[in-house]
């Protein structure tokens, strides 16, 4: 198969002319690459709010900020990872890009609803960010924006809560379209069973969405209520339960977790057997699991809450469902493997990608499973540890995914091949970086080291030391990877149809596009 | 924008994308009545004391005011697939006249209260105690997004009456009134269950 | 995508029908919470608000016209905000 002589979708010329083909475009796309750049974007600056955590902590007390800034970066840095990048990230990019190509469409089913979530997330993020040029002290209540602090502070929580209120409408709007379009727009033949595994976690993220983010959306509300009506509902001095709050903030923000987590492990589920070369191992298995982990998610937000003063009952439900929770994740890990098992593997860029994923998934997971148990979560509770493993979790696992994903589907999106030899060598850069960033973590927490101070003990100096080297490490690692993809998009080589083999729909159609993706439907048998 | 193939009509997905915005704005309410819950439960003798300051009366009018309301928008699309154009256009505006009605009781409703002193931070609450200012706090709050839904669904049946008359609107391609409909019962239910939360637990 | 499905249409009278019995719910709810029954008044009262929007679901909303893949999400969003109470009480109520 060759590539299409229509023009491809970065060619097609529409009715509006440079920066407005894109900012007003419906292109599914075009969209996708919309959030890519504004994504990477708001990715650097908090990449690099992090960095400067990490070089603050590079010595005990005051090495380059005050407690003040140091409260306010680390909320910042909390806000734009979670809210602009990770809750959004694999959707928004290559679900956009890739879901309706994956399924045999044309585009989603509100293709101007797909592009009111962009500007939705554009607004969102703006108004969010504007918190930290208004007059007063920008938001230091990290992200949780925990009760009563998030309306006693006298910083700006408004805009932050209001920013992320409408980051909400954005993801909910995303994962609505998703669903109706894998319902009403699979190709001809294509049942829900023969549908790829992308989609598939696609679609259970997109209910997770749809169904745990209008809590967030309501939470946040009240407290901006409180904060402007005096009303109570979380705050104590007027008979409110600011644990309430912790209730319902973790109702959503425990799925959330899984709304970052699934599309990552959809996307290693397309990665792997391609360079195994091998068809996946137990479909059915994964799509189960897929939708288990999906639905058993809500009911284990109370293990974020284990030393908030839960009664015994709740302690106890929440800790056994933590541990439920762990075994969908686990049938996952031994699916991969298993197809790994007797492939024939060709290690390039992508799988380098995807088997450091199960790595470092791995010891996040097993990490959790730690915290999960009530009696070692009380030693641990709101230390370095906590962040060690969520950081191996949601950075370990969407960001290598992602990577993974940028770099298998990069040929398509842009037509042209990356520079192979950069793109190994800015993985190993960043995957010891990483490893050298938050292996001391787990350390330093389980020695008592709490986390989202600006200060600590000396004992604990070098270990911090190790961790912050780690970080630069891993920034290095990040340059050579932005830059080699970024100068690859404009003079790479020309890539062909299908330059890894793989058996999915989107290696059927020219690199790039065209503008609705097939010349003709495909019909699957 | 750029693309006249997206110009397809399908009924069934967009019935379908309706729903799932129906679940979201059901799990939206959701989070409040774990809120209203778990208040009530801390506070069970302070919210029978304040919901004794409610109008039953007016209540029961409103409540039946939005069911009758209900029962006109689900016949306008009943006549619109029976080709009376006429009708539907009737049927839609009583509905939108009982919307009105029903936030003008509601605006009575609330400004009799705020005569009597009780919202929140108001000195004749802060007498009473923390129950009392609960209840009036989610009182206000809930009562408040619930009008602010009927609004959302007042427009959205104005421009129904408006594509109805302009013939965008028949009985081939009647979904958009259909999720109308839908949006309008959605704001019925949340009702039917406010309605015994705050008026009928004196 | 072909637009072959034939829409029901539901007569003004089962409308009317339905109508009629919420409004009786209504009256019979405000009635039954007159007397003074202690904590099975509002179990009761909520009870028939359960049972007024199952009939504005499954008839006003077409769910019982539908095809059953509505009604399966519908209960599905029930069973699960219902959970998520009970599960959300597990710290209050015991």
């Amino acid at each position: 198969m060759s590539n299409s002589n229509l023009p491809n979708y970065l060619e097609y010329k529409g009715k509006y002319k440079g920066i407005f083909a894109w900012i007003f475009s419906t292109d599914h796309k075009k969209i996708g690459l919309l959030y890519l750049y504004s994504i990477m974007s708001f990715f650097i600056v908090g990449a690099i709010l992090g960095l400067l955590m990490k070089l603050e902590l590079i010595a005990p007390g005051k090495t380059i900020m005050e407690a003040k800034s140091y409260n306010a970066v680390f909320t910042m840095h909390g806000i734009t990872m979670i809210f602009l990048i990770v809750v959004p990230g694999i959707p928004a990019i290559f679900g956009n890009f890739f879901l309706p190509i994956l399924i045999g469409a044309k585009d989603v089913f509100y293709p101007k609803l797909n592009l009111l979530s962009w500007w939705l997330y554009i607004i969102g993020a703006a108004i969010a960010l504007s918190s930290q040029f208004m007059n007063g002290a920008s938001p230091d209540t990290g992200w949780t924006f925990y009760a009563p602090y998030s309306f006693r502070t006298q910083s700006n929580v408004l805009p932050a809560l209001i920013g992320a209120f409408v980051l909400g409408f954005s993801s909910i709007l995303t994962g609505l379209n998703f669903i109706v379009t894998m319902h009403r727009m699979r190709a001809p033949g294509m049942g829900w069973f023969k549908m790829p595994l992308f989609p598939w976690t696609l679609y259970g993220t997109a209910w997770i969405q749809l169904l745990a983010t209008p809590v967030i959306g309501i939470t946040l509300l009240m407290v901006v209520a409180e904060r402007v009506l005096n009303i109570g509902f979380f705050d104590p001095a007027l008979g409110g339960d600011p644990v309430l709050y912790q209730h319902l903030f973790w109702i959503y923000s425990h799925p959330a977790v899984y709304i970052m987590i699934l599309p990552a492990m959809g996307v290693i589920s397309e990665v792997i057997p391609t360079f195994a070369k091998k068809e996946i191992f137990g479909y059915n298995a994964i799509v189960i699991s897929t939708l288990l982990i999906a639905f058993v998610g809500y009911f284990v937000w109370g293990h974020h809450m284990f030393t908030a003063g839960m009664s015994e009952t709740s302690l106890f439900a929440f800790s056994f469902l933590t541990f439920l929770v762990a075994i969908p994740s686990a049938i996952k890990i031994f699916n991969w493997l298993a197809t790994l098992y007797k492939g024939s593997i060709v290690l390039k860029t992508p799988m380098y990608w995807a088997v450091s994923f199960l790595f470092v998934f791995m010891i996040g997971g097993l990490s959790g499973l730690v915290l999960g148990a009530m009696a070692i979560n009380v030693h641990l509770h709101d230390t370095a540890f906590v962040v060690s493993h969520f950081h191996f979790i949601v950075f370990g696992g969407v960001g290598f995914a992602f990577f993974a994903g940028i770099h298998y589907w990069f040929p398509k999106i842009y037509g042209k091949m990356y520079d192979a030899w950069w793109a190994d060598t800015g993985w190993i850069v960043f995957f010891f970086g990483f490893l050298l960033l938050y292996t001391p973590m787990f350390y330093l927490g389980i020695a008592g080291m709490p986390r989202r101070y600006y200060d600590y003990v000396p004992e604990f100096h070098f270990a911090n030391i190790l961790s912050s080297f780690g970080a630069f490490i891993m920034i290095a690692g990040l340059v050579i990877i932005i830059i080699n993809l970024f100068r690859s998009a404009k003079n790479g080589e020309k890539a062909e149809v299908s330059p890894w083999g793989g058996q999915t729909l989107e290696w059927t159609i020219s690199s790039p596009p065209i503008l609705e993706n097939f010349e003709e439907i495909p019909e699957i048998k | 924008m750029e693309q006249d193939t997206h110009d397809h009509y399908d009924h069934e997905g967009s019935k379908l994308g309706m729903w799932l915005f129906i679940f979201t704005e059901l799990l939206f309410f959701g989070g409040l009545f774990i809120v209203y819950g778990v208040s009530r439960y801390k506070n069970g003798i302070a919210f029978s004391m304040s919901a004794e300051e409610l109008d039953v009366t007016i209540g029961t009018v409103n409540t039946i005011i939005l069911l009758i309301s209900s029962a006109t928008i689900a016949m306008s699309i009943s006549s619109i697939q029976m080709k009376k154009a006429k009708l539907t256009i009737a049927l839609l505006s009583v509905t939108l006249i009982l919307g009105i009605i029903f936030l003008i009781n509601k605006y009575f409703e609330w400004g009799a209260k705020i005569d009597h002193g009780l919202y929140p931070g108001s000195d004749v609450l802060q007498q009473f105690g923390n129950g009392e200012t609960l209840f009036f706090g989610l009182y206000y709050f809930m009562t408040g997004l619930h009008a602010l839904h009927i609004i959302i669904g007042m427009i959205f049946i104005a421009v129904m009456i408006v594509k109805v008359r302009n013939g965008k609107i028949h009985a081939d391609r009647f979904v958009q009134l259909e999720n109308a409909g839908l949006y309008w019962h959605l704001v019925d239910i949340i009702w039917i269950f406010l309605f015994p939360l705050f008026y009928l637990i004196a | 995508m072909e637009n072959s499905e034939e829409h029901k249409i539901v007569s003004f009278k089962t409308y009317l029908i339905i109508l009629v019995s919420l409004i009786c719910f209504t009256l019979l709810s405000v009635f039954v919470t007159k007397i003074d029954l202690g904590n099975i008044s509002i179990i009761v009262a909520l009870s028939i608000a359960a049972i007024k929007s199952l009939l504005v679901f499954s008839v006003f909303m077409h769910l019982y016209y539908d095809k059953k893949m509505y009604s399966i999400m519908v209960a599905g969003v029930i069973l699960l905000m219902t959970l998520v109470l009970i599960i959300t009480f597990l710290d209050y109520g015991f």
